[in-house]
């Protein structure tokens, strides 16, 4: 698990400057327009160290978006918003974007490449062991299909080779895209291994499902995403959390 | 979970990583060897079918049409090269924090070799249908590569900048032809220096200057192209 920057917290999302430093990702009164349209109108949501927070709403209600505002990806158009620490919009999210791992709702996967080969490629890249992709592949259950090219797998076996991949990540900060989709019941539970995971390191995460009652037990609480604007919570999710800790 | 490794690659490293994916990519699918490399060759057999069989005519002309098949067909080369990365690819690129000029710069390695080997693919095609002069050809030994270095980095830079546009298989190329022109030029006078008997360093040195320009270009511009993507 990478160190926590405490000179990008102080340098750019301290108190004074409106950020939490103590919190994972912090977004206040943000908005956000793709291509003219307003799609998130004053968001307010902050995720906390070794929490998991799941974001159901309906097709269209910006829940990608949000997704890809909270992994760097898209600049605000008005509020604010920290991420690791580092302010939205400014360089400073350069340092910390190897610390967030996003899994989109299509396979960010080479499709004539293994499955392997995918992911050695990306430990090369970011420094890790190549061993750990094996490792794993073998984790989610793909070990025999480390030879085969991604466009020879199934749907569900590419989402467990995106979950492979945030295993040797490990980030700090995990967001998940349609987490469930094309997984069956028992691979699901690898979704609540990875989150497991990068919430006992002390990272957050955001799980963005179809499917409330798959969430259950897998979050704390649920956030709900209407017309760009975050709705009402559960609390019925964290007490699935609570019994299942 | 197991722990990253402490020494994260250098910007060499990981741009050479991304040149052997690209490379990886380009051998399983085989398009520009194995689809634009012939059309290119035939594209210079159709010529002499055109213009009827004037050998002092094609042995003159020759070497031009070589040059300027090259350049058409290598930008097409490059442009298919800088679309391998779908938008989920290119977010997990900047996810991993590589400076956007790396992953241009790794990019445009793989192009370079890519069109290095289209050259040398189609240029026997040009010595058999047009017998050019062969006197100088040693020359050719550094202006194949540094056409190529220069057309990849160009059509990097072109792919990066219509990335996500609708129209960027047309847009493309029509940005890449007018500034790959000095390379065409190079190309082209260098080797008519040969036939006269001199030798081409201002031409050679005009390429340079052309490659180095372009790779310049690359590395400003990276940053903003990423962020405007």
């Amino acid at each position: 698990m990478p160190e926590p920057r405490a000179h990008l917290i102080s340098r750019s999302g301290g108190p004074s400057s409106g950020g939490s430093p103590s919190s994972v990702a912090h977004l206040a009164g943000l908005s956000v327009t793709v291509q003219r349209t307003p799609v998130l109108r004053d968001l307010t949501m902050t995720v906390a160290p070794g929490e998991a927070v799941g974001l159901v709403g309906a097709n269209g209600s910006g829940k990608s978006t949000l997704l890809r505002i909270l992994a760097t990806l898209l600049p605000p158009a008005a509020g604010a918003g920290w991420v690791l620490g580092a302010r939205l919009g400014t360089r400073d999210v350069e340092g910390i974007r190897p610390g967030i791992a996003l899994v989109g709702h299509t396979p960010a996967l080479y499709p004539r490449l293994t499955l392997g080969e995918n992911l050695a490629f990306y430990c090369r890249l970011t420094g890790s062991s190549v061993d750990a992709a094996d490792a794993a592949l073998a984790t989610v259950g793909l070990g025999r299909a480390s030879d085969r090219p991604a466009d020879r797998c199934s749907h569900g076996m590419l989402r467990r080779a995106e979950l492979a991949r945030v295993l040797v990540t490990c980030p700090r900060l995990l967001l998940l895209d349609e987490a469930h989709a094309g997984l069956d019941r028992g691979s699901a539970r690898l979704v609540g291994l990875v989150v497991d995971g990068v919430r006992g390191g002390g990272g957050g995460a955001v799980v963005v499902s179809h499917e409330p009652d798959r969430l259950a037990g897998t979050v704390d609480r649920v956030v709900e995403i209407e017309n760009g604007a975050l709705r009402s919570t559960d609390p019925s999710a964290a007490a699935g959390a609570e019994v299942r800790r | 979970m197991s722990p990253p490794r402490a020494g994260a690659p250098g910007p060499l490293e990981q741009a050479l990583e991304i040149t052997r994916k690209d490379l990886r990519l380009e051998a399983r699918a085989g398009e520009a060897l194995l689809v634009t490399a012939p059309f290119g060759a035939v594209a210079l057999l159709l010529v002499p079918l055109a213009v009827g069989t004037d050998v002092p005519l094609l042995r003159s002309v020759g070497s031009g049409m070589y040059w300027v098949v090259v350049l058409l067909f290598g930008v097409l080369v490059t442009f298919r090269q800088s679309g391998v990365d779908a938008p989920p690819q290119v977010e997990l690129l900047r996810l991993t924090g590589i400076h956007p000029a790396v992953q241009l710069l790794g990019r445009a390695g793989a192009n370079a070799v890519l069109l290095l080997a289209f050259e040398l693919a189609v240029l026997p095609v040009a010595v058999i249908v047009y017998d050019p002069p062969l006197h100088g050809w040693p020359w050719l030994l550094p202006v194949l590569p540094g056409v190529a270095i220069g057309l990849a980095v160009l059509g990097t830079l072109a792919g990066a900048l219509t990335q996500g546009l609708a129209g960027r298989t047309t847009l493309g190329p029509l940005l890449v032809v007018p500034l790959a022109l000095p390379l065409l030029l190079a190309a082209t006078q260098s080797t008519e220096a040969t036939r006269y008997g001199r030798t081409p360093w201002n031409w050679l040195a005009l390429l340079a200057l052309v490659d180095l320009v372009a790779a310049l270009a690359v590395v400003l511009s990276a940053r903003s192209l990423e962020e405007g993507s």
